[in-house]
């Protein structure tokens, strides 16, 4: 991948597989300690300890479990090649938790890429879910949630036109105050 | 700063037009498929431009979707497009570029881009 926000877009289609009704997705920098932290979070199915350990290995996965298959490895490998790492959490019934953690100043860091664009097609293309963007640079940070814009919507979809048009107004500038604040 | 009062008036726009736009259930469909091979070779912006080229022109019988691995990961970004009554057509290597010249022939005018189709770019 050459956005770590494509793998975001990638582990995040594995939360709507796994029927996730909230998906909370965090991307929060610490430009002292030069270390980005990527987390994507679900209250899908979830997954036994033997499937967490298989998601993470290309060769043992079946063909018969389609949704998981490169995924994790390559968003792993993208955080270990940097000197972090990956941690997926799970229990069934109960949700997934992926967490990986980068090295920014490492000369194998991907960059994160245009973030935006994977929170909007997210949104836009599974408008039954519900999603929590958090992002953070140091201490400014913002937060979407889908539902508080629901409640303002009403009946009006988010995939309406005007309506993406404006989240995606909306992320870009709230991303430009907290980079523009550092 | 964007705020959630211009939400709000978005709202009721959208609301007034909404109307007019229900009914869609025999339209186009456009569906991208977005697995990991999908993404990884450009998928995203594919179905962006086709998210944007349709609200641009306002269609309003053709909806865009995503579907997971379509079989042939090699030649993704792949985009399937279904019409009511006729055979589904398979484009591969989808480009943004690519997207405009798709949805001007071909959903907007019945005529489907041949050369980006997967008959055209596989040959046995």
């Amino acid at each position: 991948m050459r956005e770590l926000s494509l793998n975001v877009l990638d582990i995040a289609q594995n939360s709507i597989s796994a029927d996730a009704s909230l998906i909370e997705i965090e991307v929060l920098e610490n430009t002292e300690r030069k270390e980005l932290v990527i987390g994507i979070y679900d209250n899908g199915r979830g997954m036994t300890p033997e499937q967490v350990q298989n998601v993470q290995d290309p060769f043992f996965t079946t063909r018969t479990t389609r949704k998981v298959g490169m995924g994790i490895p390559l968003f792993k490998l993208a955080a270990e090649q940097t000197g972090g790492s990956l941690e997926i959490t799970s229990e069934v019934g109960v949700g997934t938790r992926v967490r990986t953690l980068f090295k920014t100043d490492s000369i194998d860091f991907t960059p994160l890429g245009d973030m935006d664009s994977t929170i909007i097609m997210l949104i836009t293309m599974n408008t039954d879910r519900d999603f929590i963007y958090r992002f953070g640079i140091d201490e400014n940070e913002f937060t979407l949630s889908t539902q508080e814009l629901k409640g303002i919507l009403g009946d009006v979809p988010l995939s309406e036109p005007s309506v993406t048009q404006w989240i995606r107004e909306y992320l870009s500038e709230q991303t430009q105050n907290i980079r523009g604040g550092v | 700063m964007k705020s959630l009062e211009e939400l709000m008036a978005i709202r009721d726009k959208a609301k007034a037009s909404m109307t007019d736009r229900e009914g869609t259930g025999d339209g186009i469909r456009v569906v991208v498929g977005m697995a990991t091979c999908g993404i990884a070779a450009g998928a995203r912006p594919v179905l962006n431009a086709f998210v944007e080229e349709v609200a641009k022109r306002n269609l309003k019988n053709v909806s865009v979707a995503q579907t997971g691995c379509i079989g042939m990961c090699q030649y993704e970004p792949i985009v399937e497009v279904f019409e009511p009554g006729k055979e589904k057509v398979t484009y591969v290597k989808v480009t943004a570029e690519k997207v405009s010249e798709i949805v001007a022939s071909h959903i907007v005018n019945g005529n489907p881009v041949v050369d980006y189709t997967v008959g055209a770019v596989v040959k046995d």
